[in-house]
Order: structure tokens, then sequence, then C-alpha cells
């Protein structure tokens, strides 16, 4: 018997999951170095220039990937409890795996 | 489960969905504002010519809070609650405690950007 973790839903859940952990981490981080740039720019400035290293924009794009991810699964699972259930909706694992690749790609191409 | 119990967890369903609903329109243009904003580097002064005094980044970012506000905390609530052996009562706490951080943090931050503008 096929175990219920060997499935493609079990993994959308488990990044739904583990996006949606990894964004609440991030997000007070986020606007306290916004919160920077309110009060003192040149403080905000040096961050960002200390954020400009290879492993850094790596991370960012990961949080993109991240935030992406979760957005597409959770319009997946939008449609799953609000739409009558139509085939093109086992497709949607794929489809969120794919834009979440394209848009972590088009940010790194963009961010270096 | 008593009855208001089970009407709080229903109303708690409910604001997470129609937060997400607002958020999948707020993070899609956030992610497309990043993208554009990062080609040529991110500086203080690039963000405040951008957001600096816009009545409509300030009350885009206002609703994009407030739905994360609602949204985020309901998410780690189930989370802590399916994974954790914490009481309910500190999750409920953790919860709400987490809600205020990131309201407080952002809604200083949208009106302290628009503020800058034109400065």
């Amino acid at each position: 018997m096929k175990s219920i973790h060997n499935h493609p839903n079990y993994w959308a859940f488990i990044m739904h999951r583990f996006s949606g952990l990894a964004l609440v981490a991030f997000l007070p981080v986020h606007l306290y170095v916004l919160g920077l740039a309110l009060a003192d720019s040149s403080a905000f400035d040096n961050f960002i220039s200390w954020s400009n290293t290879p492993l850094l924009k790596f991370l960012e794009t990961v949080l993109v990937v991240f935030l992406s991810a979760h957005l597409t699964g959770g319009v997946r699972l939008l449609a799953l409890e609000f739409l009558r259930w139509r085939d093109w909706q086992k497709s949607m694992v794929a489809l969120s795996c794919g834009i979440s690749i394209c848009m972590g790609l088009v940010f790194f191409l963009n961010a270096t | 489960m008593s009855a208001s119990a089970l009407r709080t967890e229903t109303y708690l369903w409910l604001a997470q969905r129609l937060s997400a609903l607002i958020l999948t329109i707020c993070i899609t243009v956030h992610i497309a504002t990043m993208i554009i904003a990062v080609q040529g580097g991110l500086s203080s002064e690039e963000i405040i010519a951008r957001i600096g005094g816009s009545k409509i980044w300030l009350c885009f970012y206002l609703v994009f809070v407030s739905s994360v506000a609602v949204h985020a905390p309901i998410g780690l609530k189930s989370i802590m609650r399916e994974m954790t052996q914490i009481p309910m009562k500190r999750i409920d706490f953790l919860s709400i405690l987490f809600s205020l951080i990131i309201g407080v943090l952002g809604i200083r931050a949208a009106f302290g950007l628009y503020g800058l503008g034109g400065a």
C-alpha cells in the first residue's frame, strides 16, 4: 500500500507549513530593518550593503520562493475549499512549484 | 468543545480565509515590486522616493499589514496546537502577542515611510 507521505499533496502540505513558519520567523526582522530606515537611513543602508553578499542574496531568493510557494499553495487550498472540484485542481501542486521556482529565479537574476 | 469555543474556531477559520484572499493580491503586488525594486540595488533613498508621501502605497501597506496580522497568528496557532505540547492558553497568548507585534511594527513602518515623503 502506498504511504500517505509519498504523495505530492502531502509534500504540498509540508511546504505550506514550512514556508509559513519561515515567513513568520522572518517577518519581525523584516519590519525591524524597515524601521531602521525611519530612525537612521545610514544604519539601513549599512544593513543593505552588509546583506549584499552571494550567501544572503541566495537566502533572500529562498525567501522569495517560500513567499511564492505559500501564496500559490494558499490559492490552491482556497480553490479546493471554495470551488467545485475540477480535474485541473490536480495540477495545482505542480503549477505552484513551477511558479515559485520561476519567481525565485527572476528575483535572483534581477538582484545579482 | 463548547458552543462558544466552536463559534470562535469558525470565526478564526473564516478570518484566515478572508485575510488569505486579500493577501493573494497584496503578495502578488509585493513580489512584483520586489523584483522591480532590487534592480540596481536597494537603498533607503530609493524606498522613500517610491513609497514616501504616497497615499495609495500607505493604504496598500496598511491593508497588507493588517491582513498579515490576522492571517499569520491563526496559522501559527494551528501549527503550535497540532505539533507542540504547549498548553492552549499559552498558545492563545503567544498568537495574540505575535499579532500585536506584527501589527504595531508594520503600521509604524507604513506611517513612518509615508511621513518621510517629500522631506
